[in-house]
């Protein structure tokens, strides 16, 4: 197939982010030609200031080397200027003749910085900050000169300031504005930058107009407007940026502010040039931030290689910056005029400011200054017009804001919605982040950059970045290399589970015994591995009632005086007059002390004489609630469609059912459901492992919820439409839970660890994943035929005295006459 | 035992303490556990750990030490010494097995 010819001109991060989409699009679809000004590759612009500052190196901050050109098939033209466009020929000419034929062009050739032009402007020691070019003669300057000035306060001018600074310069910086970065920040927020960087050495001269450079041939000082004065012998124009467009506009490409295109990136006068990066001209707009370029690169590749149509909407942007060292953030309308409802947060100490602009009950604008970890949250929130009436209390202390998890980075990033764009510049989210970790199995940021982008343009999100890495593997990592079970050994859980699957080992002491443990074991980790070979031998192994904790052994929940309690099951919560009349009897019978209805919607008859266990439970009749293990606790619901007048749903049948089929499971550590029939959630199912609530049509299951010491609200997993999914999607989770959780790791930090996502693919989306695991976890119920008390109650009235008798009270005479 | 005034009560069969636990015996007002160990040697010590008070006998057997129940406190057998950092001490009773058959002495 004969390959189309695509000529780019321009080298640039725009430019060829667009190469690479197509490539990955469509390798073999075009024979590729770029033709670059600079006599570098593409590299990163946005880093020119940690160059400058000495913090990173030109080498370093190249995106795409000449290998990657090679490797491509991409000829490359670096350091020839195009003078001209034969749209007639289809072909471009550069300055020193080299000629390439061309199907489709793109035009990239960004934007030139923009010169004051005041009289003076073009003596020597006056530059713009713009290349790589600029820096090396910045570097030269700092070795020569002492006082440097800077026109431009916004972010550009500011970093080029404190480069010169680091260079052992003198700068101040000229802005006409009383307000630094304006652009970004509000006033408030301005003051405290500049306080910031004054403190570092910076001087300032704000709401100064610059009239006249002055000096013979070399800059020697400026004068302003007001008549006042300042010596310097460098100067910096960083006021801006202007599409360069001048090419296009002499090829009779229709040009405005900049070049013109429409939602397909493509020139609005001939079809086959497009057009991307901060010479486009796009409704109006010509953007200047990296994060809509690179959408604009993705449009582009997706209608140049014939995928479709996919048009750029443009883009409402955020800006997330490291200012010389200090965290800022501003999305939206985030000035709010007179009367705006504006939520406001001032730490002068702390050097913290946060300022939301809210417009019924929605985010219309943020900035943020010192802590800007929310950023990203905030900014998704206000284009998906969340009403965050509800938070509003909480919302600039922590967009989590979640009993007492809220507060440290990486329970931040856990809670952030998966689809929140983690860098901004390259367009990451959180899942792409996470997934990547997952499963390339990634441990640093370098790594991650390198496999997704994140973090490798402006670097403001690197912070969030190492948090993802440290919330995704952090326990794992650490853990899984490291931790023992315990004292006992030096295995980890996973060993241990793994030695004992492929060793078939179905004894504790037997794998006591072939691991080579330190003594007969101890409460952490006989019952563990009691757990682990029940799991994975569900019917080639017998229970070790002596590696069962006490509870587990008794079938009932010691009391801090020896005594029991006793805790039939009440399924969903649902009771009957008959079921009720029969506890009161026993519990009158037994001369229980204490009849108490438990959080679970349960009744808990406590301080029962270990002898009278058995005789209790066969008067009962009923089944074991297993309040005692790490099992099935309860199912709370709520009544649901049958009574309430808001309910949407069964959730007490639903609640009842599934309690039912899953009531005696043994699991790593208890297991709570709620199953709410309507979003008022009056089970409060949000806070149990797997939390059901009724929607219209459907239910929502999200799961790794904790009521606990730590409170943590569950993860929506899947809305599925019948209960039949439900308890399908449920026996899955599960069943993924015991095969994969750690003995004694509740639902919620076994979620964090192995991550929401990895267990989306394995029960929700991987159909036939999630088949093995119900038929797995079904193939173990059938080994579970009998309920526990029942059992128990067989075996006294067989009189199995070796097997069940510590239940029996022995008495002998105090003395006995010799 | 050289005590003459020992006197061997007998409690209850070998076959009746379930392997690898314990069950307890009610003399007045005290209780003792009686421990079966692995290898069927048999220990017996007051059912009340001195930390909280808690019955010993539904503890996890660990070698020739028991772990208390409530709070995993590990008392030894023999002497019914505490193990460090805990401290404390459990009252003891000697016990013997014969013809598959346990006798305690107060």
């Amino acid at each position: 197939m004969l390959k189309k010819k695509l000529v780019m001109i321009g080298n640039g991060m725009a430019g060829v982010r667009a190469i690479e989409e197509i490539l990955q699009a469509n390798p073999d679809m075009f024979d590729i030609t770029i033709f670059g000004a600079e006599k570098y590759p593409n590299y990163n612009r946005i880093m020119l200031s940690p160059v400058l500052a000495g913090d990173t190196t030109v080498e370093d901050i190249i995106l795409n080397d000449e290998q990657w050109y090679a490797d491509n098939g991409i000829t490359l033209h670096m350091g020839k200027r195009i003078k001209e466009i034969q749209r007639g020929y289809k072909k471009v000419i550069a300055e020193d003749g080299t000629e390439a034929e061309y199907d489709n062009l793109i035009i990239a050739t960004g934007s030139d910085p923009f010169i004051i032009p005041v009289p003076g402007h073009d003596k020597d020691g006056v530059m713009a900050f713009r290349d790589i070019d600029d820096c090396d003669k910045m570097f030269a300057a700092a070795k020569k000169y002492k006082k440097a000035a800077v026109i431009g306060g916004g972010l550009l001018g500011l970093e080029a300031a404190k480069g010169l600074l680091n260079l052992g310069m003198e700068a101040t910086v000229i802005h006409d504005q009383a307000t630094l970065m304006n652009m970004q920040l509000d006033s408030v927020a301005g003051e405290m930058l500049r306080a910031d960087l004054e403190e570092q050495g910076m001087h300032f001269k704000v709401s100064t107009l610059t009239t006249e450079v002055m000096g013979d041939k070399r800059v020697s000082g400026l004068k302003f407007k007001d008549g006042s004065s300042l010596d310097c012998d460098l100067l910096i124009m960083a006021v801006g940026i202007r599409p360069n467009m001048a090419l296009a506009k002499d090829s009779g490409i229709y040009c405005n502010r900049g070049i013109v295109v429409n939602d397909y990136m493509q020139t609005v006068t001939d079809p086959a040039i497009y057009s991307v990066g901060e010479c486009a001209e796009h409704r109006g707009i010509a953007y200047g931030l990296v994060a809509p370029l690179f959408e604009q690169a993705k449009v582009l590749a997706y209608q140049i290689t014939g995928q479709g149509l996919k048009a750029y909407q443009g883009s409402v942007v955020s800006t997330k910056l490291k200012v010389s060292g200090v965290d800022v953030f501003s999305a939206g309308d985030f000035m709010g005029g007179p009367g705006a409802d504006v939520l406001e947060l001032m730490d002068r100490v702390g050097g913290v400011y946060k300022k939301l602009v809210l417009e019924d009950d929605k985010i219309k604008g943020v900035v943020m200054f010192g802590d800007t970890a929310d950023g990203p949250t905030f900014f998704q929130w206000m284009q998906d017009g969340k009403d965050v009436s509800e938070q509003r209390s909480s919302l600039l202390f922590s967009a989590s804001g979640l009993g007492d998890s809220g507060h440290s980075g990486i329970d931040l990033v856990s809670a952030m919605a998966d689809d929140t764009i983690v860098c901004g510049c390259n367009g990451v989210s959180k899942k792409d982040v996470v997934d990547a970790i997952m499963t390339k199995g990634l441990t640093t940021r370098k790594e991650v950059t390198s496999c997704t982008k994140a973090a490798g343009s402006c670097g403001g999100c690197a912070d969030l970045v190492d948090q993802l890495l440290a919330s995704t593997l952090g326990t794992a990592f650490v853990e899984s290399d490291h931790e023992p079970i315990c004292g006992c050994t030096d295995l980890n859980h996973e060993q241990v589970k793994e030695q004992i699957k492929t060793k078939k080992l179905t004894m504790v002491r037997e794998v006591m015994n072939v691991l080579e443990w330190k003594g007969e074991g101890c409460q952490v980790c006989r019952p563990a591995i009691n757990y682990y070979i029940g799991m994975l031998f569900p019917e080639d192994s017998e229970d070790d009632r002596s590696s069962r904790i006490a509870n587990e052994k008794m079938h009932a929940n010691i009391q801090k005086d020896g005594t029991f309690s006793v805790i039939p099951r009440i399924y969903g919560g649902e009771t009957t007059p008959d079921d009720l009349i029969r506890i009161a009897t026993v519990a009158k019978k037994y001369d229980v002390p204490t009849v108490k209805i438990t959080g679970g919607q349960r009744i808990d008859l406590l301080g029962v004489k270990k002898e009278d266990l058995t005789a209790m439970w066969k008067d009962l009749d009923m089944p074991s609630g297993f309040a005692y293990g790490k099992a099935l606790r309860t199912v709370k619901t709520c009544v649901g469609s049958k009574w309430c007048r808001f309910g949407t749903q069964d959730s007490t049948s639903l609640g009842i059912h599934l309690e039912k089929r899953l009531d005696r499971i043994w699991f790593p550590a208890k297991v709570k459901f709620g199953v709410s029939g309507c979003p008022r959630n009056c089970a409060e199912a949000t806070i149990k492992d797997i939390g059901i609530v009724g929607v219209e049509g459907g239910w929502e299951i999200s799961t790794g919820g904790n009521g606990g010491v730590h409170v943590v609200a569950t993860e929506l997993l899947c809305i599925v439409e019948t209960a039949e999914e439900v308890e399908e999607v449920s026996k899955a989770y599960l069943q993924h839970y015991r095969e994969t959780g750690r003995h004694n790791e509740r639902t919620a930090p076994w979620q964090k660890r192995v991550g929401l996502d990895s267990i989306k693919a394995l029960v929700v989306d991987d159909l036939e994943s999630r088949k093995a695991l119900v038929a797995r976890m079904d193939a173990y119920i059938a080994t579970q035929d009998q309920d526990p008390w029942a059992a128990r109650v067989a075996d006294a009235e067989k009189e199995q005295l070796n097997k069940f008798s510590e239940y029996k009270r022995i008495d002998i005479p105090v003395r006995v006459e010799a | 035992m050289g005590n003459a005034t020992a006197a061997w009560i007998e409690v209850c069969k070998l076959d009746e303490i379930p392997p690898s636990q314990a069950r307890t015996v009610n003399a007045g007002d005290t209780v003792i556990a009686v421990f079966r160990l692995t290898d069927d040697r048999v220990k017996a010590i007051e059912n009340r750990c001195p930390h909280k008070h808690g019955p010993l006998a539904e503890g996890i057997i660990s070698g020739d030490d028991i772990l208390c129940p409530l709070h995993n406190w590990r008392i030894h057998l023999d002497d019914g010494v505490v193990a460090a950092p805990d401290e404390g001490c459990v009252k003891t009773y000697p016990v013997k097995v014969e013809d598959g058959q346990v006798f305690l002495s107060l």
